[in-house]
């Protein structure tokens, strides 16, 4: 595979950035600019911000934060929270977003992964699917950031979405989203092998064991990491040893 | 002294990367989608994503395709990035078959979608890899002069250049022990089919070199 791509994952409930459990239970980091700035300089692959409550209020406030962000930091950024269409992903890009991921306004109506692939290319369109365990096995789609139900599946909505036009999946369990317990392997897995674009795992990271899990068992081609980064549990530096240590390619810095 | 860099502006990709990073390395972009100032510029850079047929129909349309041809031709610093440096070949087979600028022999290919060992793997090929030097001393005064084989920079891409002549062959990637084109050359003329703009400080550094403002 190529690289494993590491990712920072910023929850910001303007003008904070936050971290949750379960994407719940808020609580303020920092600034997210001092953040982006850092994991930008200690060599991170790309930049996730989402807008944790963009959905609540129908819009997504984030323009200005990307635009400062994407002044000083050469990686690529996706944002995420509240988008709902091609005019809204028109004005993220603008600001300088090289992508963008949608849950909400896609579930509603999955033909906005569609227009915004043939309007702006399958490259800037991540479909975010919030995915929670059922008793049946199997995994339900959420919006309305894990708030609402959608009764798809999320595997099948994975593939659909891929055939949509989707250019990448963002896959937050929300079962172990901020519970720093490890990635939820079976539905990664399920995911990973249900399409062919690549799999972004987000939601448990709490050591570097669960990296090599991830990868390994998960099939995922990225992770994202909030709680370990934000509150300096681990290094960049430290991930990527382990990750070579363990066989598992990352970026070089030149 | 101001390096002004002509940042092709043709209503297709992410101008606003490119010209912030041109920015950042202290060059003084200009967008523009005039053919005069085109033809005049003194650095240029083609961006692009989406599908060859249609950037080559919005050039088209905006009279720029003979502007951009005559450009390449004259020996001075001219830069494709992704879908921009696809446009530099003869022609394309994604969606159809399309001419391209020609000022590179060859055509664009998919990549494929089989790593080495015959197993499927991801495409589009989305993240880093390490850039390699198909021979010594080919990145010596090029865009790659300071920069060391093994560097990682980031792609976005399901398609690649393949060019005739072994010898405009710039940077390869490994995917899955299938060879990538990451960059072409021929002359003043290069092709990134990797994002320097997203590429980190080593994209930068590029940049830099590409502007004149290395040394």
């Amino acid at each position: 595979m190529a690289h494993l791509r590491l990712i920072a994952r910023l929850d910001i409930k303007a003008p904070n950035l936050i971290k949750g459990i379960h994407l719940e239970g808020v609580r303020v980091v920092g600034n997210p600019q001092t953040f982006a700035q850092r994991y930008y300089d200690q060599g991170v692959d790309e930049l996730l911000y989402v807008d944790a409550v963009a959905s609540l209020y129908g819009r997504n406030s984030l323009t200005d934060l990307v635009r400062h962000t994407a002044e000083n930091v050469f990686i690529p950024i996706t944002v995420g929270g509240g988008l709902r269409s091609v005019d809204d992903v028109r004005a993220m890009l603008r600001a300088g977003a090289d992508k963008v991921a949608i849950n909400t306004a896609a579930v509603a109506r999955p033909d906005l992964i569609r227009e915004v692939a043939e309007t702006f290319g399958s490259q800037c369109m991540v479909v975010s699917i919030q995915a929670k365990r059922q008793t049946d096995g199997r995994w339900e789609a959420l919006t309305d950031g894990g708030r609402e139900h959608s009764k798809l599946d999320a595997i099948h909505w994975a593939r659909q979405a891929q055939d949509l036009g989707a250019g990448e999946i963002l896959l937050t369990s929300v079962d172990q989203e901020g519970t720093q317990k490890g990635f939820d392997l079976a539905l990664t897995r399920a995911v990973a092998e249900a399409v062919t674009i690549p799999v972004i795992a987000s939601g448990g990271m709490g050591k570097l064991d669960h990296l090599d899990a991830v990868v390994g068992e998960g099939k995922a081609d990225a992770v994202a990491m909030a709680h370990v980064l934000h509150y300096d549990k681990l290094s960049l530096d430290a991930i990527r040893a382990h990750a070579r240590n363990s066989g598992i390619t990352v970026r070089h810095d030149g | 002294m101001t390096v002004n860099v002509t940042v092709v502006d043709y209503g297709v990709g992410n101008l606003l990367s490119v010209t912030r990073a041109l920015a950042h390395v202290g060059a003084a972009p200009v967008l523009s989608s005039d053919p005069a100032v085109i033809l005049a510029s003194e650095f240029l850079v083609l961006p692009g994503v989406g599908a060859f047929g249609a950037a080559m129909m919005e050039l088209e349309r905006r009279g720029l395709t003979g502007a951009l041809r005559e450009r390449g031709r004259c020996g001075r610093p001219f830069l494709g990035i992704c879908l921009g440096a696809q446009l530099l070949l003869d022609g394309s087979d994604e969606f159809g078959s399309h001419d391209g600028l020609g000022l590179i022999s060859g055509r664009v290919q998919a990549v494929p979608s089989t790593g080495g060992d015959g197993r499927t793997h991801r495409i589009p090929h989305i993240g880093w890899a390490d850039l390699a030097e198909p021979a010594p001393g080919r990145w010596q005064g090029t865009i790659f002069q300071d920069t060391r084989p093994g560097t990682s920079v980031y792609f976005v891409h399901s398609f690649h250049a393949m060019p005739t002549d072994p010898a405009h062959l710039l940077a390869v990637v490994d995917y899955d022990g299938i060879p990538v084109t990451a960059a072409i050359g021929h002359g003043a003329v290069t092709g990134c089919q990797f994002h320097p703009e997203k590429s980190g400080e080593a994209g930068l550094r590029m940049l830099h070199r590409f502007a004149g403002l290395g040394d």
